[in-house]
């Protein structure tokens, strides 16, 4: 039984990296990718990390603190550097694909 | 608020002490049971706090949860889709929070969401632009970001 859960959490992951994969080949521009790229691999990471503590928690009796701070670290960093790789991208000119629709952050870069 | 906080931790470190066995999961537990006493206990020690922000608190990770799974099957959706129609474009989301953390929390939150994206601050830090992988409309974006998390933000720390 224990063996079914730890192989689903590792499989979920290993889903979502391959997901991120497939989306950064396949979104149109910049920030669409930035988008699946920080969010993907932070999933893939907490469902490998998910199961490493669940079978080092069945297998070999350990309460793995390390393995629940990683999950923390990465959900704080991963927001703040996706933020700042698009932030950064507009400011220096990056343009939106031409399949956007929206762009209410022009207007206000405009009027400063 | 601290004061429960440390009443909390000592009481997990004395049920430590008293079934002598120093590890991270005794810890814990004697914790929840210190936990479960100070709820027995709060008519006399007029809190009330301390709980109900943790209640709140676990409410936010649990709507976080659902938000974050619906969102990564929309997100599947389109990028496995065969022609990919998303309409990405940024958003400008006003909010209502008004301290540096609680606007922080929501820019963290929202960016972890699988497509959406915090871009950038305005001045006055009312409004936060949002990149959206699929916008149907603006309106309904808005809407759930409003009463998903900065609902469950609000009922944290106000």
């Amino acid at each position: 039984m224990s063996e079914i859960v730890i192989s689903f959490f590792l499989i979920l992951g290993a889903i979502f990296m391959l997901l991120g994969a497939v989306a950064i080949i396949r979104l149109p521009d910049a920030y669409t990718r930035i988008n699946a790229a920080t969010k993907a691999s932070t999933f893939g990471v907490i469902g490998t990390m998910i199961g490493l503590f669940l079978y080092f928690g069945y297998a070999h009796d350990i309460v793995s603190g390390k393995i629940l701070l990683t999950i923390l670290f990465v959900f704080i960093t991963a927001p703040i550097g996706g933020f700042m790789m698009a932030r950064s991208a507009y400011h220096a000119g990056v343009k939106l694909s031409d399949k956007s629709i929206r762009d209410d952050l022009k207007d206000d870069m405009k009027n400063k | 608020m601290p004061l429960q906080i440390l009443l909390n931790l000592s009481l997990a470190l004395i049920w430590m002490l008293l079934s002598s066995d120093f590890s991270f999961s005794t810890f814990f537990v004697g914790y929840v049971i210190g936990l479960a006493f100070l709820y027995l206990f709060r008519s006399f020690l007029h809190f009330n706090l301390y709980f109900t922000k943790i209640i709140a608190f676990a409410k936010l990770v649990l709507v976080f949860i659902k938000e974050m799974i619906l969102a990564n099957i929309n997100v599947a959706k389109i990028v496995l889709s065969p022609k990919i129609k998303a309409k990405p474009g940024i958003i400008a989301y006003p909010t209502e929070l008004s301290s540096d953390l609680e606007v922080t929390l929501l820019a963290s939150l929202i960016t972890l969401t699988p497509g959406t994206l915090v871009m950038s601050f305005s001045d006055d830090q009312k409004t936060l632009y949002v990149h959206t992988l699929d916008i149907d409309s603006k309106e309904e974006v808005i809407r759930s970001i409003k009463l998903t998390f900065e609902k469950g933000i609000m009922e944290v720390t106000d």
